[in-house]
């Protein structure tokens, strides 16, 4: 007598709380080389496993195992390493930093330093990505933005190239292919379709890369740009970094439970992977095969990356509060810098003395680079792009109005 | 009784004309500005094989090809968003959103992205985009194919907001607008789109082809953006207005034979305050209409602008006519539009003060 049942409200809820150890069988991973990998013509509808399996590379003996296993050289790898220990250490920096209110604010990357660094060495120039606040390694990656730029944004200081007008970590770098950071969460998965789709339609080889949290996908931005990358068959990279956690929002309550987020691609006509987010190997050879489809013209691909956000959402946030503190230990996928080390030393390409060594040299390279940007200013000493610049591109010409607000200011 | 100002007569040329309605100079305006440049593309409900609703980019597709003029998925945030992408990468998409009425979905992408993302990225990226849609009633469109939101815009700085009232400034502005390396909100007056409105709902349409504004030259040029235009020249006062009341502010000058020089707008925000400044102080009194809700309406701008800079030259309060606020009804539409018997109370109200 189903009329008679009272209704209930569902309100999912994580596994864990403070107090209370998260069960992560909800992951429902696939061991490594365990999914296939389909040619790049392949239709939406035959990515349905992928997208609620795990493309995994990595094994827990750091062996490359399966059909995903991608060819790179020890020497890509080793650069990729360093990629993700430049970003971790680039952090630790910052948010101490911050602590010292030479910036205002901050947002690590803890634990997911695998992801844009991969990503990176599967673009070419000239590709755009449309980046959340969590890609700094898609810069850190990279040899044309320095670090000493990065923190002149970051203390919004007389060498930040965006003028003072941006919180910290929403970079701008054209020339790097990094699209302008919002602040606001999805817009730029849409953007990143109309870029490829301009690509498209004037004749051009590049890719877009559009990049969203778990949580943002409940935005309409993230189903609009879905629909529009299916339909007019966009060269983008449909990226979403489920790190589990929107603040102290669980993914679920984004649409993640008894579900993936790669499985809302295949429903949109649009061939669709999860893959282990934490795993270099993974991150590099479902990236190279997403682009290779873009620039074939079979349009998109949307790939869920799965991961942790081990850090706090912010230099604002306090975890403590909403999950267990040692999540980040039990997170069955690891730590994807602690993995690729593994690999390579499996593979006799790397010691723990070359190790150590790489990260004493980045961590000075790191420090010397903060000090630079020091030279240029900090909150803490005031020495901040001027009042009047406040004025300046608001419009390409300033109007007649803002010269004489501008006036009033007295600048 | 048109002050008109475009580079083409600076020039000094005779460019061959041709009667258009205001259907026919936007689309013109289209037509000259993909052919002049590969990188303005045109895109939205409706606009590729069918060309349109009000048929506005009729036969575009037909001549400029699937990937320079297309249809979009119902989603104006999605055509929005799309056209900031595209601006990134280095065209002039213009977008027709097929009812201002339906602008809201892409509000985000149009406040937080494409009017900031100049100032933010410190011009690293810039989105020229044209964003084209109908607005205001008198067609029995009801409170979802009527409303006139020129105010939501002009309050969000980096946007650029314009509305022509006729067909020979509808070209030269959409012309303007495309080349504008700003964000431009472009509104349509449907009312006015086949011929010129005096208010009257009962009297005969009035099509374009017996008005000498309608006579629009066929090739490039410009009618500048912050540029007002003296509608109508008078001595009694000034009426500040912009599309489709730019008509029945003329009509309701002739009904009360009250002389007043009629100020178009046309560029809404940022606008010409010189020409505002100098009509006002000329004639000392103000009347400011729009179709529009009143409370926090442009209007409001106009009086505080006026009230700043004409002070000591007024001899009589400021007046405001606009439309009531209410959601534009569907049945009593002539009982909600500001037509030229309210327009004309207020032009008596401003002289007997």
């Amino acid at each position: 007598m189903s009329q008679d049942q009272v209704l209930r409200l569902h309100v999912p809820e994580p596994t864990g709380r403070p107090g209370y150890k998260t069960n992560f069988s909800y992951l429902c991973l696939s061991p490594a080389g365990a999914v296939r990998r389909p040619p790049i013509d392949t239709t939406a509808f035959e990515t349905s496993d992928l997208a609620s399996g795990l493309v995994r590379v990595l094994d827990d003996d750091g062996r490359a195992v399966g059909p995903w296993v991608p060819e790179i050289t020890p020497e890509r790898l080793r650069k990729g390493l360093r990629a993700m220990i430049k970003t971790r250490i680039f952090d630790s920096r910052m948010l101490i930093a911050q602590r010292q209110k030479k910036l205002s604010f901050y947002m690590q990357s803890l634990g997911e330093e695998a992801i844009g660094s991969a990503h990176s060495f599967a673009l070419q120039p000239g590709d755009m990505c449309f980046p959340t606040y969590r890609q700094q390694s898609l810069l850190l990656a990279r040899d044309d933005v320095s670090m000493v730029e990065m923190i002149c944004q970051l203390m919004s200081n007389e060498g930040d190239s965006l003028k003072g007008r941006q919180l910290p970590v929403m970079y701008s770098y054209k020339r790097a292919g990094f699209f302008s950071l919002s602040g606001n969460v999805a817009t730029q998965f849409i953007q990143a379709v109309g870029w490829g789709m301009a690509s498209a339609i004037k004749g051009d080889t590049k890719i877009a890369s559009a990049w969203i949290g778990d949580g943002a996908t409940a935005e309409a931005d993230f189903d609009t740009a879905l629909t529009f990358a299916h339909v007019y068959r966009a060269p983008v990279i449909l990226n979403v970094v489920n790190n589990q956690w929107a603040i102290s929002t669980f993914q679920a309550i984004a649409g993640g439970e008894a579900t993936t987020f790669a499985a809302r691609g295949v429903g949109c006509g649009i061939a669709s992977l999860r893959v282990d987010g934490n795993d270099f190997l993974a991150v590099y050879s479902a990236s190279l095969w997403a682009a290779e489809r873009a620039r074939s013209n079979l349009g998109p691909t949307l790939i869920e990356w799965v991961t942790y956000r081990a850090g706090p959402h912010s230099s604002s946030d306090d975890p403590s509060k909403y999950r267990p503190a040692d999540d980040w230990e039990r997170f069955p996928l690891g730590d994807p810098i602690a993995r690729l080390k593994a690999h390579l030393i499996q593979i006799d390409a790397w010691s723990d003395a070359q190790h150590e060594q790489m990260s004493n040299e980045v961590d000075a390279e790191v420090a010397a680079a903060l000090k630079e940007a020091e030279s240029y200013g900090s909150l803490l000493d005031g020495k901040i792009p001027s009042a009047s610049s406040m004025f300046e591109d608001v419009y390409k010409d300033m109007p007649a109005h803002l010269h004489q607000q501008r006036q009033q200011l007295g600048v | 009784m048109l002050t008109k100002s475009s580079n083409m007569e600076a020039a000094g040329e005779t460019p061959k004309t041709t009667s258009m309605t205001m259907i026919q100079a936007l689309r013109s305006a289209m037509d000259v500005m993909m052919a002049r440049n590969e990188n303005v593309i045109v895109y939205g409900q409706d606009v590729g094989y069918f060309g349109g609703v009000f048929r506005v980019t009729d036969g575009l597709q037909a001549k400029y090809g699937k990937s320079r003029c297309f249809d979009a998925p119902i989603s104006e945030g999605g055509i929005v968003g799309t056209a900031v992408g595209m601006a990134a990468y280095g065209l002039r998409p213009v977008v027709e959103i097929q009812f201002a009425d339906y602008v809201y979905p892409a509000f985000d992408q149009i406040v937080s992205e494409a009017a900031r993302l100049r100032y933010r990225s410190a011009g690293d990226f810039t989105a020229p985009i044209t964003i084209r849609m109908p607005c205001g009633g008198g067609i029995y469109g009801g409170q979802t194919h009527s409303q006139s939101p020129e105010a939501m815009f002009t309050h969000v700085c980096g946007l650029r907001t314009v509305m022509p009232s006729n067909p020979y400034d509808a070209k030269g502005l959409l012309i303007a607008s495309i080349e504008n390396d700003d964000p431009v909100i472009f509104l349509e007056p449907k009312r006015l789109y086949n011929g010129p409105f005096d208010g009257h709902p009962d009297r005969p349409v009035v099509p374009w082809s017996k008005h000498p504004m309608a006579e629009v030259p066929e090739g490039y040029y410009t009618v500048p953006l912050e540029s007002a235009a003296v509608f109508r020249a008078g001595k009694d006062l000034t009426v500040l207005t912009y599309g489709t009341m730019v008509w029945v502010s003329e009509a309701a000058a002739i009904e009360t034979g009250i002389d007043a020089e009629i100020i178009d707008l046309r560029s809404i925000w940022p606008l010409d305050l010189k020409t505002i400044v100098e009509s006002v102080n000329k004639t000392g009194r103000c009347v400011v209409v729009h179709e529009a809700t009143r409370t926090s309406g442009f209007g409001a701008e106009l009086v505080s602008l006026v009230q700043e800079h004409c002070f000591y030259h007024l001899e009589a309060p400021i007046e405001r006519v606009a439309g009531w606020d209410t959601p534009y009804p569907h049945a009593q539409e002539w009982a909600y539009f500001p037509g030229p018997r309210r327009v004309g109370a207020a032009l008596k109200r401003a002289m007997e003060a």
